[in-house]
């Protein structure tokens, strides 16, 4: 093979090249790819109404569980609004509500909007303890002025009359 | 009294770290034997010294003690004994503590079992562990004393207890074992930053080295089985892999530790790839500390960030930059005077090995990029978003599995120049055998299902690569069977230690691709007497009832199971309710099928329009999960087994007599 480098070293270098490239195109390939599926922003209910994400893309929705609205069904679906300041989302989510679900408390839901607006979560998060806030749902309210620190109920997430 | 007597003592190992690097760092520079002596002498009082306010610690959470605030914070005198020890380091403040005690311990262990170290290598070591030692201690005696009282408050009569998640019996081990791996890394550390002050990387450095990264990875190999244990049965969401942040963090200084440990092979036996293995020794323990800032700072969500004050987390970070900018700084400035390695072609084990590290360091980079980029794109847009599962999926599979397809072949190749078509025709059959599995299960168990089947038949393609190699340096069939037997018992115990890690992998492979490609699950509102069906079994929700627990009052049901109408097994999932912390856990309940397991979990008590009640029950079928924990135990066996290779221990001894006849 004539066309390779004459020194040892330079063919080294040349073998590692060979090695490596393919590898490293491959890395690349398959993160960009990657990073273009699986990327979920996160919204509170009005940040979500301004950014309006397409239905069916994942997203994060963050906010206040309004007290009052959650309705646990006998088929394992649950229902609740998730209140900020100025909007509101409904929720469905099917299946068994973490263990620290309270009402009148932060919640960050998983999932995507349906077409007439309702978020169908496919998880639920809630805090871990007392004191904790998800974090980029304690950001989002403090922006909004909403953040009190000790988990206390805002007025928007207290019950609403009927309509 | 005890607790200012811990404080106390954690300031004397601070005294010790430092002066442990400065009269290890002054036997190097004036080529003292005195000033060593002394140096080790001050690593092992330093590590005394944080074995006694630990064991303060201790003392405090076992006596709840609640004026001191850590323990007050985080115990209860209700809580069973194995949670009040491991309440110790459930906090920030105790974690640090255990992480403190162990990084002196592997300091103490390294100055005093490192007899054949030239002297100038060592001294550098003793100094870069007491220089770590000095940095880690100081944040915890002035940022973070685990045994400071409770200051203007009353002293509690009870705890706040500990997350009732975290009570556990796997969690309650799994920290100790985890940091064992991580700090284990500071050794390897130490002796890459010591070599690049020397100037100097050969075999020695490398054998020295491969212990220490060993030990290293085998704890940490069973710690992140354990936390993948523990988050598979008490989290209760039939997982037990989610691609958290924080379980990312215990992965990425394995997958370093994992590509150091072959790197060092080569630097070893061929005394090439010097600087590689010495960026990868930095590396695994920048990502060890790395996953502990991520894991405590609070930066991440997660079950293991605890609500800290933001000030420790800028400190260790902080603290990440200055001790891993430096060993990389001193790595650039150094590495390139390096004297170059030896020459191999490009069908070599030599590049089967540089292969293996590349995929490797490309999968660290994948986790790493998927880890840290929500946290870059905040800090750059402002806009909140976080990396799924499945981007860990696509960008992490492809490489571990051309990783695995390569990897029997590489222990079969020879050093400096190998022969692919040798090696075809010892793999052949195991290749068949593979290809063959696969096919099976992708025609008869489900075809729709082409990924898993693949998956299927790279996990028979590793166990069987690794018979093979068993086979081949016994000359199994080819030579009489005493004979065989004779080169099998003769077998140094490193290859056995490879052989059962490449096995542990395979074993892993194959029962997570079975467990992700058909595993089933059904939920459903359940009545007293109601049942539902999943993959073939029936469960039947027989009764439900209180049960008081320790600490916990619960809700225990009984679910009968039946397969084919013949009863197989009950299970008895629950539901606690901690009234220290106002948590709710689910408890899960696991009935064994072989490998495989029923999962149940019971959700919260509803009431039906009718009125009456109705309890939510999860099942799960897990196939073949004990495989996927299994596995990796069989890969921590394989390191203990190459660990107890008399090589590791005379190999430098001899090999430096050699080099040193003056």
């Amino acid at each position: 093979m004539s066309w390779l480098p004459k020194s040892p070293k330079a063919r080294r270098r040349l073998t590692l090249v060979a090695v490596i490239a393919p590898v490293l195109a491959l890395a690349v390939g398959l993160t960009l790819w990657g990073l273009r599926d699986s990327i979920s922003f996160f919204y509170t209910p009005s940040q979500a109404a301004a950014a309006h994400p397409p239905a069916g893309r994942s997203v994060q929705l963050g906010g206040m569980v309004r007290m009052g609205s959650v309705a646990k069904h006998s088929d394992g679906r649950v229902e609740f609004v998730v209140a900020d300041r100025t909007a509101t989302d409904k929720v469905v989510f099917q299946g068994d509500l973490p263990d620290l679900f309270r009402e009148g408390q932060g919640v960050v839901a998983v999932g995507a909007f349906r077409e007439d607006g309702t978020f169908e979560a496919k998880q639920v998060l809630a805090k871990h303890d007392e004191k904790y806030m998800p974090p980029d749902l304690q950001k989002a309210l403090k922006a909004q002025g909403e953040w009190r620190g000790d988990g206390s109920t805002p007025d928007y997430a207290k019950a609403q009359p009927a309509t | 009294m005890i607790a200012e007597f811990g404080s106390f003592a954690l300031i004397l190992a601070l005294a010790f770290a430092v002066a442990q690097f400065g009269l290890s760092a002054g036997a190097r520079i004036r080529r003292s034997t005195v000033l060593a002596a002394a140096g080790e002498g001050a690593a092992v009082a330093s590590f005394a010294c944080v074995a006694i306010a630990f064991a303060c610690l201790l003392h405090a959470f076992i006596t709840s003690d609640f004026s001191v605030a850590n323990v007050a914070q985080n115990s209860h005198t209700e809580k069973p004994l194995l949670y009040k020890v491991a309440g110790a380091w459930g906090s920030h403040e105790g974690s640090i503590l255990l992480w403190c005690l162990i990084l002196t311990g592997y300091g103490a262990a390294a100055a005093t079992l490192g007899r054949g170290l030239p002297k100038g290598l060592k001294a550098l070591m003793v100094a870069t562990q007491g220089a770590l030692g000095t940095v880690f201690l100081a944040y915890t005696v002035f940022a973070s004393n685990p045994l400071a009282r409770l200051v203007g408050d009353k002293m509690p009569v009870e705890g706040a207890s500990l997350n009732p998640l975290l009570q556990d019996p796997a969690l309650a081990i799994h920290p100790p074992f985890l940091y064992s791996g991580y700090v284990g890394m500071s050794v390897v550390f130490s002796l890459a930053v010591a070599a690049l002050i020397e100037g100097r990387v050969d075999a020695a450095w490398a054998r020295w080295v491969r212990p220490w990264a060993l030990a290293a990875w085998s704890f940490l190999t069973v710690g992140i089985t354990l936390g993948a244990f523990w988050a598979y049965y008490e989290l209760g969401w039939g997982g037990w892999w989610f691609w958290d942040p924080v379980e990312n963090a215990s992965f990425m200084p394995w997958l370093m530790a994992t590509a150091l440990l072959h790197s060092a092979i080569v630097t070893e036996k061929r005394g090439a790839l010097a600087g590689w293995s010495l960026f990868l020794a930095l590396g695994a323990f920048t990502f060890s500390m790395l996953g502990a800032f991520l894991v405590r700072s609070g930066v991440l969500t997660s079950v293991h960030s605890f609500a800290v004050d933001p000030k420790r987390g800028v400190l260790l970070l902080i603290i990440l930059g200055v001790t891993a900018g430096s060993g990389f700084t001193l790595f650039a400035w150094r590495a390139p005077k390096l004297a170059p390695g030896g020459v191999f072609a490009p069908v070599s084990r030599e590049s089967a090995l540089v292969l293996n590290n590349v995929l490797l360091a490309a999968a660290t980079t994948a986790v790493m990029l998927g880890t840290l980029y929500p946290l870059i794109r905040e800090a750059l847009t402002g806009a909140a978003i976080s990396v799924g599962p499945g981007f860990f999926n696509i960008a992490f599979a492809p490489l571990m599995a051309v990783l695995a397809i390569i990897l029997p072949a590489g222990p079969l190749l020879a050093w400096k120049r190998g022969d692919l078509q040798g090696v075809g025709q010892r793999l052949w059959v195991a290749a068949l055998i593979a290809v063959g599995c696969g096919l099976l299960t992708y025609a008869f168990v489900s075809p729709r299902k082409a990924l898993g089947a693949l998956g299927i038949a790279i996990g028979v393609w590793l166990i069987t690569g690794a018979a093979v190699e068993i086979l081949e340096r016994t000359r199994a069939f080819r030579v009489p069977a005493a004979d065989s037997w004779r080169r099998l018992t003769g077998l140094p115990r490193g290859a056995w230690g490879m052989t059962l890690a490449h096995l542990g992998l395979g074993v892993f492979v194959l029962g997570a691709c079975f467990e992700l490609g058909w595993k089933a699950e059904a939920a459903e509102a359940l009545p007293l007497g109601g049942s539902l069906n999943v993959a073939g079994y029936h469960l039947t929700l027989e009764t439900v009832g209180p049960v008081d627990g320790p600490n916990f009052d619960a809700e225990r049901a009984m679910i009968r199971v039946s397969k084919d109408g013949k009863p197989v097994c009950t299970g008895e999932p629950d539901r606690r309710f901690y009234p220290a912390g106002g948590q709710t856990i689910s408890g899960i309940a696991l009935c064994y099928r072989g490998a495989s397991h029923l999962y149940m979990v019971l959700g919260e008590r509803r009431r039906t329009t009718a009125g009456t009640p109705v309890w939510l029950i999860r099942a799960y079928w897990n196939p073949w999960a004990s495989l996927i924990f299994l596995g990796p135990v069989i890969m921590a066996l394989g390191g203990l087994t190459s660990l107890s290779d008399r090589r590791m221990r005379l190999g430098v001894a001899r090999k430096r007599k050699q080099e040193q006849p003056a």
